[in-house]
């Protein structure tokens, strides 16, 4: 039986890997694409504050700058940990 | 008026200034005046793949600093009459281009030429955004393969934000994609991103299709641009490109695998 579904299995094509992981990155490009130049430092430096109080892990900052007309909203979204 | 048109991909080795030697000998041989500027300051190629490397005395670094006018560092084409190569500096660095200087080089061209069309250095550094910047339309030039993928969709966010149309607000750059290297064999047998999935990914206008093909290496071996080979499958696609560029219908050609036929197969003829 083993043996069957090892080779009913197909191998997924490196293209479509090659697709998916594309579309990723991009995606996470283009969010940052007419993003002011400071956002990074920003993003840098809230973390480290945030970190002085909680144990968070590097990638649970995340921040975003939305424009809507004549206002501009700054998203900080934070993934604290799971109490013990 | 002319026609500013900038090649470019962010990523070395895909095939810029190939392409843009072929485009510029292309829009020529359609009648248009053209001229075609390296921009690769301290790197200079393009003379090489157009054949004309040992007629180079003065170049744009001169132009721009005035040592000397733009009809003494121009080269004419031996092959069109309509097209001129402004080389780059092989010496200097890459701040000697200024942006000022190429503004007024590209606005004295523009008064003589149909088209501009300028081969930008790889990167997305001050030379290539040079290049870039006083574009009206930009070739992104793709390889089927993710580094140069991703790379262009940092190129297409330069040219939405750091080009003189994007900065003055004006109808933004017009951004085409062209495949090269392309090879519908490793497509077919899963193992290279198709161009369906490469144009959603990258989500602009494909102007055309350039396959893997020998004719490349023998034109740059011989500088002789590809579009001059009319019997290659390279030539052939270049030609198609330039057609659509000035608003021609021309159906795909090249993308699709070849079927091998009874005979071949048998003897094996052709190379895989």
């Amino acid at each position: 039986m083993k043996l069957l579904e090892f080779l009913k299995r197909e191998r997924k094509k490196s293209a479509s890997v090659a697709k998916e992981r594309l579309q990723i990155i991009v995606a996470h490009q283009r969010g940052q694409r007419g993003q002011p130049d400071y956002m990074p430092m920003l993003e840098r430096e809230l973390l480290e504050v945030i970190r002085r109080y909680v144990e968070v892990e590097q990638d649970a900052i995340n921040i975003s700058l939305d424009s809507e007309d004549d206002c501009s909203v700054l998203e900080l979204n934070v993934t604290l940990p799971n109490r013990d | 008026m002319a026609r500013i048109i900038v090649v470019t991909s962010g990523k070395g080795g895909v095939g810029k200034t190939t392409s843009a030697a072929a485009i510029a000998t292309g829009l020529a041989l359609r009648g248009n005046k053209t001229v075609v500027i390296d921009f690769d300051v301290g790197l200079r190629n393009l003379d090489l793949i157009m054949g004309c490397e040992r007629r180079v005395v003065y170049d744009l670094v001169n132009v721009i600093q005035g040592e000397a006018g733009l009809n003494q560092a121009m080269i004419r084409d031996k092959r069109s009459d309509n097209l001129y190569i402004l080389p780059a500096s092989q010496t200097r660095d890459k701040d000697a281009l200024t942006l000022e200087g190429v503004e007024q080089v590209l606005e004295k061209l523009s008064e003589d030429f149909d088209y501009i069309v300028c081969d930008s250095p790889a990167g997305i550094e001050r030379g290539a955004q040079l290049a870039m910047y006083f574009a009206d339309e930009a070739i992104v030039v793709t390889n089927p393969e993710v580094s140069s993928v991703r790379d262009s969709d940092r190129i297409l966010g330069l040219l939405a934000s750091k080009t003189r149309r994007a900065e003055q607000a004006q109808d933004p750059v017009i951004e085409r994609l062209l495949i090269t290297r392309y090879d519908p064999n490793r497509v077919d047998s899963g193992d290279m991103l198709n161009l369906e999935d490469i144009q959603e990914i990258l989500a602009i206008k494909l102007i055309g299709l350039i396959p893997e093909s020998e004719a490349v290496l023998r034109a740059s071996n011989s500088g002789v641009p590809v579009t001059h080979d009319q019997d290659s499958d390279a030539g052939q696609a270049y030609s198609d490109t330039v057609a659509r560029l000035l608003g021609d219908e021309k159906p795909l050609r090249f993308h699709q695998l070849q079927k091998k036929s009874f005979l071949s197969r048998i003897f094996g003829g052709g190379r895989r």
